[in-house]
C-alpha cells in the first residue's frame, strides 16, 4: 500500500467516524419526536393498563430520565460495545440484531449478485441485438420489473411458486422445528432464499440492464473498438473485454449506492416473505418505539453503507486507473 | 481470496462469492437433530410478542398459558374448573376463598410445585399487573395453612376473583427463580419461561418462531399428545392465508385472516373452522369513543344524531361478511347475562339526525357540510370501518376526517394529549364487565396518559355509583341488574358509540383436533389436548 493511499485510507475513515456519530446524534432526537413511547405502545398490545403499571414499566426501562441523560448513556454504551435492552423483543438490541443481520446480509447479497449477473448479462444481449427483437422483447420486459413495486413481485412470486405449484416454500428463511443438518440444510437454505432475493433484485436488474445497454452501445461506438475490430478480433472477446469492462465502471458506481437501498427495498419483501431480517425488525421496533433498537440499526446500516462505498471506491479505481482521488 | 493484488478479472468473481460466504457465516446450524415422524404441529402467530409470559408484563397473552398454568380454567359456559388448584370453597359471606393445590406437579426445571409458588404469584400480580392491581385489591391476607393449600381472605366480595385465575390472567410462576430484589417486569423468566404446563419453552428465535416440546413430566401422564409445538410469526396477512392454504401453518387463533379470506378458506376440505373457545375471553368490543371535552362533541344532541346515522346491521354485512354481531351496548353479546340485548334508543333515521343537526345550530353549509370531524384509528383493518362510518355520516352533512396512525401514536394523541375528537377503537371486555367495560365509564378511570382508560371524559354520578355497587356486590342477579341499568344510562347519554363485536374464529388444518376443549379455547388455553389424527 503506498502512501497517498494509506491517507486515503485514514481520510476516509475519519469520515465514516464523523459520519457515524452524526447519524447517531441526529437519529437519537428525531427517533423522540415521535409521539408516544415503548410503555404506551405495549399497553397498545396488552390492551389494557393502569396508571401504576405503566410508571411501573417505565421506571424498569430508564424512560423518566431526561433525554440528554439518555444520550448520554446510550453513547456511553456505545463505547464500551453495549448498544442497550430492547423492550419490545425484551433482549439486549446487539443479540436481536446479529441473531437478523445474518439473514438480512444473505438475502441482500444474494438479491445484489442476482440484479448485477442478470442485469449486466440482459444488457450486453440488449446491446448487441440493439434494436432488433430481442432488444425490443427485454426491453419491454425490463420496463415491467422496473415499474412493477417490490411487494406486489413478491405476492405474485409466493401465489405462483409457493401457492400454485408449491415448488418453492412460501416464507421464512428455513424449515422450522426440522432440524435439518448438513447438505439438507444448506438446501433447505438456498430453496427460502431464491423466492425473496429475486423479488428484491427484479427492481435492480432493471435499473442494471438498462444502464448497461446504454453505456455499452456508447463504448461500442468509440475509435478504439473500432481500431479493434478492424484488427480482427474475434467479436465476443470484442464485446467483453474491450467493451462491457469499460462499460461496467457506471454500473458499478451506480450498484454501491444502491448497497443502502437495497436495505430499504428489503423491508417490504421480508415482510412479505416473512424473512427474519432486520427490514421487519425496524418496521416491528418502529411500531414499538423501541428506541434502542432502532438506534442499532441505524448505527450498523450506517457503518455498512460508509464501508460498502469505500469497497466500492477502491473497486472503481481497479476497473479505471486513471480514475483516481 | 489469498490473492492480495486483487485483479480486475477476478472483481466479478470476488462479488459473486460473497452470499456463499454470507452463507457460511451463518452455518450456526440448528444444535438439536429431530426424530423423524414426530408429530410437529404448526401454530401461527399474526405479530411479534415482546414476552412469552403474561404475568405483570401482560402485552402477550397469547402463548402463555402453554407453558404456565393457572389455578383454574373455564369451560365453554364459562365455569371453572380445575388446573393447579384441583378443588376450592368460597365461604357464604364471599370473604374466605380457600384452594386444595394438585399435588406431585413439578416444574419445568425439576422443582416442586407448592403454595409458596401460589401466594409469591398472587402477590406480585396484585402489586404489578395492570388489571389484577384492582382485581385483587381486596385481597387483604394470602395465607398458606399447608404446602397444598391457599387461603385468600377478603375486605369486601369480589365476585369475579374466581374468573381472573386463568393461567393468561393469573399464571402462577416458580418463586424460586424470583430472588429478592428481581425486578419481575424484566426477570429472565418472561422470556425463557418455566412453568408447569404442557410445553417446555425451547427456543425463540425473535421475528421468526418459537419451539415448545412436549413435557415428559406433565401432571397428566396422558398428555400432551405431540412432540413438538411451532409457532410462526407470519405479520402479512395475506402469506397467513396461503399457508393455511398450503398447509404450512396447522392452527390460528382469533381470526388469523383477513375476514375478506374466510369464505375461501371454508371451502377447503382440510380447513376447519371453529367459533367457539372465546367465551373467557370473548371478541372485543368495536366502539366510537367521542371527546366530551370538544366544543361540538359535548352537545348532547350531536352525539344523538350520530348515533342515528350508524346502521349496525349494514356494517356487520358489509365490512365483516356477517361475521361480526351487531351490539349497541358495551358489554358484547358473548357475556349472554351482562349484555343488554336492546337496540340503541337512537334507532337508524337520517332525517332525525338532520333535524337534531338543524336544531343545535348546525345549518348545511355551502358544500353541504355541517360539521367536521376527525376519526383516529390505527390499523389497516380498521380503516374499513372508519371508511363506512365516513360514508354514514356524510348523509346527515357531518364530514369526517380519517386519521390513521400506529398504536404509539394513537395512546399518546387520545389518552396523553385528549386532543382528538372521535376515536374508533377495538377494546376488550375480558372475562367481567367489571375488569373489561367499568374502565371505559368510572369518571374516577378518567387518567391523563393511561391507555384504554376513561378517554371520553364521561362523568357522571349516577353510573359511578352503580359501578361501584356491582364491583362489591356478591350476588350474580344483582350485578346482571346493575349493569343493564348502567348500560341504559350509557345507550342514552352516549359518550361512546359500541358497534359491533367482530366474531374470533380458530382456524386449523383438519389433521389437528382438541385445540378448542374448552371456552378458553386455542388463544387462552393450554392446547394440551392437541392431537395429530
Amino acid at each position: 500500500m503506498t502512501r497517498s493511499s494509506f491517507a486515503n485510507l485514514r481520510r476516509l475513515l475519519l469520515q465514516a467516524a464523523i459520519t457515524v456519530v452524526g447519524v447517531i446524534v441526529v437519529s437519537f432526537f428525531m427517533l423522540h419526536l415521535m409521539p408516544g413511547d415503548a410503555v404506551d405502545a405495549l399497553a397498545g398490545l396488552s390492551g389494557s393498563a393502569s396508571a401504576e403499571s405503566m410508571a411501573a414499566l417505565r421506571q424498569s426501562y430508564g424512560l423518566n430520565d431526561p433525554l440528554l441523560l439518555q444520550l448520554a448513556r446510550y453513547a456511553g454504551g456505545v463505547l464500551t460495545l453495549d448498544f442497550g435492552w430492547s423492550v419490545s423483543t425484551s433482549a439486549p438490541v446487539f443479540q436481536i440484531i446479529m441473531e437478523r443481520l445474518p439473514s438480512t446480509l444473505v438475502l441482500m447479497l444474494t438479491a445484489f449478485v442476482i440484479a448485477l449477473v442478470a442485469g449486466i448479462g440482459l444488457g450486453w444481449v440488449m446491446a448487441v441485438y440493439a434494436d432488433r427483437w430481442p432488444d425490443r422483447l427485454l426491453s419491454s420486459i425490463v420496463l415491467l420489473l422496473y415499474s412493477a413495486p417490490g411487494f406486489w413481485v413478491g405476492l405474485m412470486a409466493i401465489v405462483v411458486f409457493a401457492a400454485q405449484w408449491r415448488i418453492l416454500p412460501l416464507g421464512g428463511a428455513e424449515t422450522i422445528g426440522a432440524g435439518l443438518q448438513g447438505f439438507e440444510w444448506l438446501i433447505d437454505r438456498i430453496r427460502h432464499l431464491i423466492l425473496p432475493a429475486s423479488a428484491l433484485a427484479a427492481f435492480f436488474v432493471a435499473i442494471y440492464a438498462r444502464l448497461t445497454r446504454a453505456s455499452m452501445l456508447e463504448v461500442l461506438h468509440q475509435d478504439y473498438i473500432r481500431t479493434a475490430r478492424a484488427k480482427g478480433i474475434h467479436p465476443l472477446r470484442l464485446q467483453f473485454v474491450h467493451g462491457l469492462r469499460n462499460a461496467l465502471i457506471p454500473v458499478i458506481t451506480m450498484a454501491g449506492m444502491h448497497f443502502g437501498n437495497l436495505l430499504g427495498g428489503a423491508v417490504v419483501v421480508e415482510t412479505v416473505f416473512n424473512w427474519p431480517g432486520l427490514g421487519r425488525l425496524t418496521m416491528s421496533a418502529l411500531g414499538a418505539r423501541d428506541i434502542s433498537v432502532l438506534l442499532g440499526i441505524l448505527l450498523m446500516t450506517s457503518v455498512l453503507v460508509v464501508v460498502s462505498n469505500i469497497i466500492i471506491d477502491v473497486l472503481i479505481r481497479r476497473l479505471d486507473p486513471r480514475i483516481d482521488a | 481470496m489469498t490473492d492480495t493484488t486483487l485483479t480486475r478479472r477476478t472483481l466479478l468473481a470476488g462479488i459473486a462469492a460473497l452470499p456463499g460466504a454470507g452463507l457460511l457465516a451463518h452455518a450456526i446450524a440448528p444444535t438439536v437433530a429431530f426424530a423423524q415422524g414426530a408429530k410437529v404441529v404448526t401454530a401461527v402467530a399474526a405479530s411479534e410478542v415482546p414476552v412469552l409470559l403474561s404475568f405483570v408484563n401482560t402485552s402477550s397473552t397469547i402463548w402463555s398459558a402453554k407453558h404456565t398454568e393457572g389455578l383454574l380454567e373455564f369451560d365453554y359456559e364459562l365455569n371453572a374448573k380445575p388446573l393447579l388448584a384441583t378443588e376450592w370453597q368460597v365461604s357464604e359471606d364471599g370473604l374466605t376463598y380457600t384452594f386444595k393445590l394438585r399435588q406431585g406437579v413439578k416444574w419445568h426445571d425439576g422443582e416442586d410445585f407448592d403454595a409458596e409458588d401460589v401466594l409469591f404469584s398472587l402477590r406480585t400480580s396484585q402489586k404489578l399487573h395492570p388489571r389484577n392491581r384492582s382485581t385483587f385489591a381486596q385481597i387483604t391476607e394470602f395465607l398458606a395453612p399447608d404446602p397444598h393449600t391457599v387461603v385468600l381472605k377478603l375486605a369486601h366480595p369480589t365476585q369475579f376473583l374466581l374468573r381472573a385465575l386463568s393461567a393468561g390472567e393469573t399464571p402462577i410462576v416458580p418463586s424460586h427463580l424470583y430472588k429478592e430484589g428481581d425486578d419481575p417486569l424484566t426477570h429472565p423468566n418472561n422470556t425463557a419461561p418455566i412453568g408447569t404446563g404442557p410445553y417446555v419453552f425451547k427456543e425463540w428465535v425473535r421475528g421468526s418462531h418459537i419451539i415448545f416440546d412436549r413435557n415428559p413430566n406433565y401432571w397428566d401422564p396422558t398428555l400432551p399428545q405431540i412432540d413438538r409445538l411451532v409457532i410462526r410469526t407470519i405479520t402479512d396477512a395475506a402469506a397467513r392465508t396461503i399457508a393455511f392454504e398450503t398447509g404450512d401453518v396447522d392452527l390460528g387463533n382469533r381470526t388469523p385472516v383477513p375476514y375478506r379470506d374466510l369464505e375461501a378458506l371454508e371451502k377447503l376440505p382440510h380447513i376447519r373452522i371453529e367459533p367457539r373457545g372465546y367465551t373467557y375471553s370473548p371478541p372485543n368490543i368495536v366502539i366510537v369513543e367521542a371527546n366530551l371535552r370538544d366544543g361540538d362533541l359535548a352537545k348532547l344532541p350531536v352525539r344523538q344524531a350520530i348515533a342515528h346515522l350508524i346502521d349496525r346491521e349494514a356494517l356487520a354485512k358489509i365490512v365483516f361478511y356477517n361475521r361480526a354481531l351487531p351490539s349497541a351496548a358495551p358489554v358484547v353479546p358473548y357475556h349472554q347475562d351482562f349484555h343488554l340485548a336492546e337496540p340503541s334508543p337512537y334507532a337508524y333515521d337520517v332525517a332525525a339526525a338532520e333535524a337534531l343537526l338543524e336544531q343545535a345550530g348546525y345549518p348545511r353549509g355551502a358544500n353541504g357540510v355541517r360539521l367536521s370531524l376527525t376519526l383516529d384509528f390505527t390499523s389497516d383493518g380498521q380503516r374499513i370501518v372508519g371508511e363506512f362510518l365516513r360514508a354514514a355520516l356524510a348523509r346527515a352533512g357531518i364530514a369526517i376526517e380519517l386519521r390513521g396512525q400506529d398504536m404509539g401514536t394513537l395512546i399518546a394523541r387520545i389518552y396523553g394529549d385528549q386532543a382528538y375528537q372521535l376515536h374508533l377503537a377495538s377494546i376488550s371486555n375480558l372475562y367481567d364487565p367489571q375488569v373489561g367495560v367499568q374502565r371505559l365509564y368510572w369518571s374516577k378511570n378518567i387518567i391523563k396518559g393511561v391507555a384504554f382508560s376513561n378517554g371520553t371524559g364521561y362523568s357522571n354520578p349516577e353510573v359511578d355509583t352503580l359501578l361501584e355497587t356491582a364491583a362489591l356486590s356478591a350476588d350474580h342477579a344483582e350485578r346482571v341488574r346493575l349493569w343493564h341499568e348502567i348500560q341504559r344510562i350509557v345507550a342514552r347519554e352516549v359518550p361512546s358509540f359500541p358497534l359491533v363485536a367482530a366474531e374470533w374464529l380458530t382456524i386449523a388444518n383438519t389433521r389437528i383436533t382438541g385445540d378448542t376443549p374448552n371456552g378458553e379455547g386455542a388463544y387462552d388455553g393450554s392446547l394440551r389436548e392437541l392431537q395429530i389424527v
